[in-house]
């Protein structure tokens, strides 16, 4: 969408058209912002000075960030539990690779869990990536209680002495209750042994508005404390990320952009904010 | 699965069912709110464009023949419908077989679309039809793709064609072609190709999947998407399309509750039907993808179809037949019955997912119940009958108190569940005697409805109201008020 940029360059200064006024329109529902946000911003673009449209829009997107802490919680007396959410392929195993990489960078130490006991061979991806980060990773038996695994897994990393616990769940749609309790249990029995500090809840940047119902379904099951946006390497802009954060104010944590561990990132509002605008 | 869509469209024209003679307005109104609800449902802004356009100009053209008759807001519907089912794709495609086995099938997709589950579905749609099917991991970038599928084929009894352990070794491209030529010697008459995930926009990896495609000249390549997408839906399919191309696409995870907006728009800006739906995380949640039924489910009519052809796969002929003659010589019905279509109805899949298939269950009232059903309800009934003795079975006549008391602590249940499902069974037995004097058709076997059981619903209903209780199945109660 080199459109929209281009095209508040041809407006700046000049009246705008109603078919201007449809382009910019156009540009912000392919970003996936969803159609009444997008609505709300022309309405407001609409009442401010031509020249300064592109600032007003910038400015009210970023007010829809939500003001929550990005930083990852961290412990200084105990391990710090990170649970990893959400539904089937959004990337929750690579993404939970991604973090291990990212903390071992920072000279963290770190524990993974197996709890996708569900999905085919998820174990072993998981098992995989801990050989090539040189991360133990605990496992439990396929179709196993995945409570179970990650009960385990934050005893082991108690007696050892990590740092962090990265729990990996199964893919689940947030529309299966039975599934979802599930989710809630994992964190129930991993909170007798020591307190659940994140829970990340991975989103593809391809959803459409669908991301919204995800992040509120599973906010209630399991209290989530950030997002993970991911395959922002693509051609999605991920603006239901946006429309996430201001209807639950759960912050985007990370933004995940290719298949290596190291395409990995803290979030930064300003290179997210333009990529859904001017890119 | 396109739930909401559907309820959108439904109140849409429930507004425009008041209104008696229509005007132009009228119509741009409903044009209005039509695209309002494709747009809130990931449908592409262009694709909205353009399916409301059509809709307005059919109206309009329509709108002096349409206000002669009867009902006049039953006449757009049917444009819409008719529209939807056009965008949809039409009739139901199927796979085209080559001439000269194996018929080589091609998955392709973004990361997380879910190729590699819908491999497994696939495999075994088409192994239940009698094929032979062969399963080649050409996935040998995401670590342990390979087991993964792997794993799936043992499950489903499709051999993997699997040489490669993955994980970054091995050339996918030698291994899709020695999966073919393997496929050959061991007359696999099928041969389904999984590939790793890939962007729209990585050049590198979709020359790879071009340089995979002419290596093997698939008979079809499928292009895998998942449900939940949004509008990069067809900024990708195109790139597919230019990559690598394909003949039709899958739709994955319909079973969330997925507005569906990405089915409309690549079908309409790829020109491509959708071929097959997967709709669960069980291996048999898949099926071909009708258009038209389709159409009518976003549009509140129900899939009936579907629901009919669910009932028959599910309840084996010899049961049918066994049933059919007992209701045609008088017979009663007996528990044991009840038990085998249990047993058929379990098959069939979730209630609910059933349940949705039916007219009207996208209303709110219906769909509220709908979301409460619950599933195992089924279970338990299913235990009560099952610790029943033979003779109990036959005849509930003889089922005294302490009977009762038994067959509660033997299935885990209370007592007052075991009188109630006996009540109702019996009551559904008398229906079945009234039906049988009254001649009442039946599609399926009786007993379900008066079980609470909401099966074969359509024909059932006249003979349901006359009843004096009601039902024990809210989403059943539902239907009936």
């Amino acid at each position: 969408m080199a459109l929209f940029s281009k095209l508040l360059a041809k407006i700046r200064g000049s009246s705008i058209s109603s078919g201007d006024w449809e382009e910019i329109e156009r540009s912000l529902i392919e970003s996936d912002l969803g159609a009444t946000n997008t609505k709300e911003i022309i309405e407001l673009a609409k009442k401010v000075r031509s020249d300064e449209i592109e600032s007003a829009i910038t400015d009210e997107l970023r007010k829809w960030l939500s003001a929550n802490s990005r930083d990852l919680a961290s412990n200084f007396d105990r391990v710090t539990t990170i649970l990893i959410v959400g539904v089937n392929g959004t990337g929750k195993t690579t993404s939970s690779a991604k973090l291990v990489a990212n903390l071992n960078s920072k000279n963290k130490k770190v524990i993974l869990a197996a709890a996708d006991t569900f999905r085919a061979a998820a174990t072993e991806q998981l098992q995989t990536w801990g050989e090539r980060l040189g991360v133990r990773v605990v496992i439990g038996p396929q179709n196993g209680d995945p409570a179970s695994v990650a009960f385990d897994a934050i005893t082991k990393a108690k007696e050892s002495g990590c740092e962090y616990l990265i729990v990996d769940t199964a893919g689940r749609l947030h529309t299966k209750s039975g599934l979802m309790d599930e989710l809630g249990k994992v964190r129930r029995v991993i909170e007798k042994v020591s307190p659940v500090d994140e829970v990340l809840l991975v989103v593809d940047a391809t959803t459409g508005q669908n991301g919204i119902t995800q992040a509120k379904l599973f906010m209630e099951s399991v209290a989530v404390t950030g997002l993970i946006l991911t395959k922002m390497d693509g051609s999605a802009k991920g603006g239901v990320a946006l429309a996430i954060e201001r209807e639950t104010g759960i912050p985007i944590k990370f933004i995940g952009t290719g298949e290596s561990a190291a395409d990995f990132a803290p979030f930064d509002a300003q290179s997210y904010l333009s990529g859904l605008i001017v890119n | 699965m396109f739930d909401n869509l559907a309820s959108k469209f439904s109140s849409a024209f429930s507004s425009l069912r008041g209104k008696g003679r229509l005007k132009s307005g009228d119509i741009s109104e409903i044009v209005a709110e039509i695209k309002s609800a494709l747009l809130d449902s990931d449908v592409a802004i262009s694709v909205a464009e353009d399916f409301t356009q059509k809709i307005q100009e059919r109206a309009e053209l329509v709108l002096d023949e349409v206000n002669k008759s009867t009902n006049p807001s039953q006449a757009i519907f049917n444009i819409v419908n008719e529209e939807l089912i056009t965008i949809l794709g039409g009739s139901a495609r199927r796979i085209r077989f080559a001439k000269k086995p194996p018929t080589v099938i091609l998955l392709t997709g973004l990361q997380g679309a879910g190729k590699t589950s819908l491999a497994g579905k696939l495999a075994k749609y088409l192994k239940d039809q009698g094929n032979t099917p062969l399963l080649v991991a050409s996935d040998l970038q995401r670590p342990n793709a390979v087991t993964q599928l792997q794993v799936v084929g043992e499950s489903v009894k499709v051999p993997v064609f699997a040489p490669e352990p993955g994980n970054g070794v091995g050339d996918p491209i030698r291994v899709a072609k020695d999966g073919i030529k393997f496929a050959q010697d061991k007359l696999h008459n099928i041969v389904i190709v999984d590939t790793a995930g890939r962007l729209g926009v990585d050049a590198e990896l979709m020359e790879q999947a071009k340089k995979i495609r002419d290596a093997i000249e698939p008979d079809e390549v499928l292009y895998v998407v998942d449900a939940m997408v949004g509008q990069d839906a067809v900024r990708t399919a195109l790139a597919f399309q230019e990559g690598v191309g394909f003949d039709a696409v899958v739709l994955t995870k319909l079973d969330g509750d997925a507005r569906g907006g990405a089915a409309l728009s690549i079908t309409q800006v790829t020109g491509k039907p959708i071929i097959f739906a997967a709709t669960g995380e069980k291996v048999t949640d898949f099926d071909l993808f009708y258009p038209d039924r389709m159409a009518s489910r976003i549009l509140g009519l129900g899939d009936i179809q579907t629901l009919a052809e669910q009932a028959k796969n599910a309840l084996d002929s010899e049961t049918t037949a066994k049933l059919e003659k007992k209701f045609v010589e008088g017979e009663d019905f007996t528990l044991d019955d009840f038990l085998a279509q249990l047993e058929a109805m379990k098959k069939m899949g979730s209630m609910t997912k059933l349940l949705g298939m039916i007219p009207g269950a996208n209303s709110g009232a219906m769909k509220k119940q709908l979301e409460q059903f619950d599933d195992s309800e089924l279970i338990k009934t299913q235990a009560i009958v099952q610790s029943m003795t033979p003779l109990e079975r036959n005849d509930p006549k003889v089922l005294n108190g302490s009977r009762r008391s038994r067959i509660a602590k033997g299935s885990g249940r209370e007592v007052s569940e075991v009188n109630s499902l006996v009540e109702r069974f019996t009551g559904a037995q008398k229906m079945m005697k009234q039906m049988r004097t009254g001649k009442g058709g039946m599609t399926l076997p009786p007993g379900m409805g008066g079980m609470g059981m909401p099966a074969a619903p359509i024909k059932k209903q006249q003979s349901q109201s006359k009843k004096k209780s009601r039902s024990g199945n809210p989403a059943k109660r539902a239907l009936e008020s």
